[in-house]
């Protein structure tokens, strides 16, 4: 997605040049390979350093609640997902962005790559259309990107924005009868013990790092509920109990909301898998409400409206 | 575990099913004494938090009661819960709870009758299952 770079900066550069926008929110090349990091270009100077690649996967959301500055994002599919969020939630207004459209080829895996050459060193990680080309000490590899997408952007249904105010290149193909659900369903097929104990071996590594909750745009909470101490509702140890319920709830506060850009995976130290948690209650939404997050700015989310007629086959 | 018995939390909506409970009370209906009653202003009130803090202290069940759909004190608090309630139902089985643990329920302060049954279902179901196995916090084993 390299070839997407001058149009980029072409664009950013007309509009710190109008001053049609305070700054242009985008991303730059990280110090280390594959870690590109989220970059604020506030001048035309500034330009030169924007960048994109397939290791664009932070989702730059994050970065707009609560602006006050009008301001320019370049966004993949799920970032303007996210951006319907939160115009829907009332966190930033839709006439303070300008947003550059990216459409999205998948982001790839790092910790993947990583585990493929585990105890050589990577010195370089380039791209072409078709293939990711790692390269470093007496090491020069060519692997199919297709092979090493993150497991969120292998199964994306819309990789294309939702809104934009200028697209940097033609939509790509979005692929049909991808089943999102396959791994949900598996979970579902088992007995609650044996549920328990996959999850109990799921969440145990996690160091209550909050990690996934920092880098997920959702979160923007003052209080997060897992700092509230008057009363403290959930255990702040690293006890089984207390994580599963951290996790439990952190997903549950995404119900509805969650777009599934696989951030929260993405940022975790220790690689739990806690998007089967959130693609579950995706999962029961579309099943339930048949609603989808952050494909509409007319749409309230679904936890925040009813219908009269909603199921209540569970209530006596 | 012979002498086992359940605890059940019940979380019942002040307007509609607190009241049945007092109705159930004062008209001297008998019903299985193993529910704590947790008066919450309206099902809306309750936050899926409260609920995992109830398993967490070692509840075996939990039960929560409201208003019927449309006669909501505030109008239409029940109607939110009740999609909350199915994704934290969804969620909570998901995770590994059993389903026989957590039941909703709406019954209106008129209906005793059915508030003895619900507490008798509820508790016939809790005690089929037994003991809560995960979700609770162990203490500390002090020697």
């Amino acid at each position: 997605m390299k070839e997407y770079i001058p149009k980029i900066r072409e664009i950013a550069r007309k509009l710190l040049e109008e001053e049609k926008v305070d700054a242009v929110l985008g991303f730059r090349k990280g110090t280390i390979p594959m870690m590109n990091e989220p970059f604020m270009a506030r001048s035309a100077s500034d330009v030169d350093l924007l960048y994109w690649d397939s290791n664009c996967g932070i989702n730059l959301a994050n970065y707009l609640h609560k602006r006050k500055e009008k301001i320019a994002v370049v966004a993949k599919g799920c970032d303007t997902r996210n951006i319907v969020n939160h115009i829907v939630e009332n966190q930033v207004k839709r006439d303070q962005l300008y947003i550059i459209g990216i459409p999205c080829r998948g982001m790839i895996d790092r910790r993947q790559i990583l585990a493929m050459f585990e105890g050589r060193e990577i010195e370089e990680v380039d791209e072409d259309a078709e293939n990711v080309i790692i390269k470093g000490d007496g090491l020069s590899e060519t692997i199919p990107r297709v092979e090493v997408l993150q497991e969120n952007c292998s199964i994306c249904i819309h990789h294309n924005p939702v809104i934009y105010d200028e697209m940097v290149d033609e939509p790509v193909e979005e692929p049909d009868h991808v089943d999102r659900y396959d791994d949900i369903k598996a979970i579902e097929e088992m007995d609650p013990e044996e549920r328990y104990q996959y999850f109990r071996d799921i969440f145990s590594p996690c160091i209550r790092c909050y990690a996934c909750r920092n880098s997920c745009p959702l979160c923007y909470c003052p209080t997060c509920f897992v700092d509230e101490s008057r009363p403290q509702w959930v255990g702040k140890s690293i006890d089984i109990t207390d994580v599963m319920t951290f996790h439990f709830l952190r997903a549950f506060h995404c119900a509805g909301r969650c777009t599934d850009c696989g951030s929260c995976e993405r940022a975790c130290p220790v690689g739990i898998p806690m998007r089967l948690l959130t693609k579950k209650l995706e999962k029961d939404i579309r099943e339930l409400y048949g609603y989808e997050a952050g494909m509409s700015l007319d749409e309230r989310p679904p936890l925040d409206t009813y219908r009269p007629d909603d199921p209540e086959f569970f209530i006596k | 575990m012979k002498d086992w018995e359940p605890k059940i939390v019940a979380f019942l909506c002040n307007w509609c099913s607190y009241g049945a409970a007092d109705l159930a009370g004062v008209s001297r209906f008998q019903y299985p004494p193993y529910i704590r009653v947790i008066r919450i202003p309206c099902t809306g009130r309750l936050n899926p938090k409260f609920v995992l803090a109830a398993f967490r202290h070692g509840a075996d069940g939990v039960w929560i009661s409201g208003c019927h759909p449309g006669d909501c004190h505030y109008l239409e608090g029940n109607y939110y819960a009740r999609r909350r309630f199915a994704l934290l139902k969804s969620l909570l089985e998901y995770m590994g709870i059993e389903p026989e643990r957590i039941h909703f329920s709406w019954v209106s302060s008129a209906e005793a009758g059915k508030f003895v049954e619900v507490v008798s279902e509820v508790t016939e179901t809790v005690k089929k299952v037994g003991p809560l196995k995960y979700f609770m916090k162990k203490r500390p084993e002090v020697e």
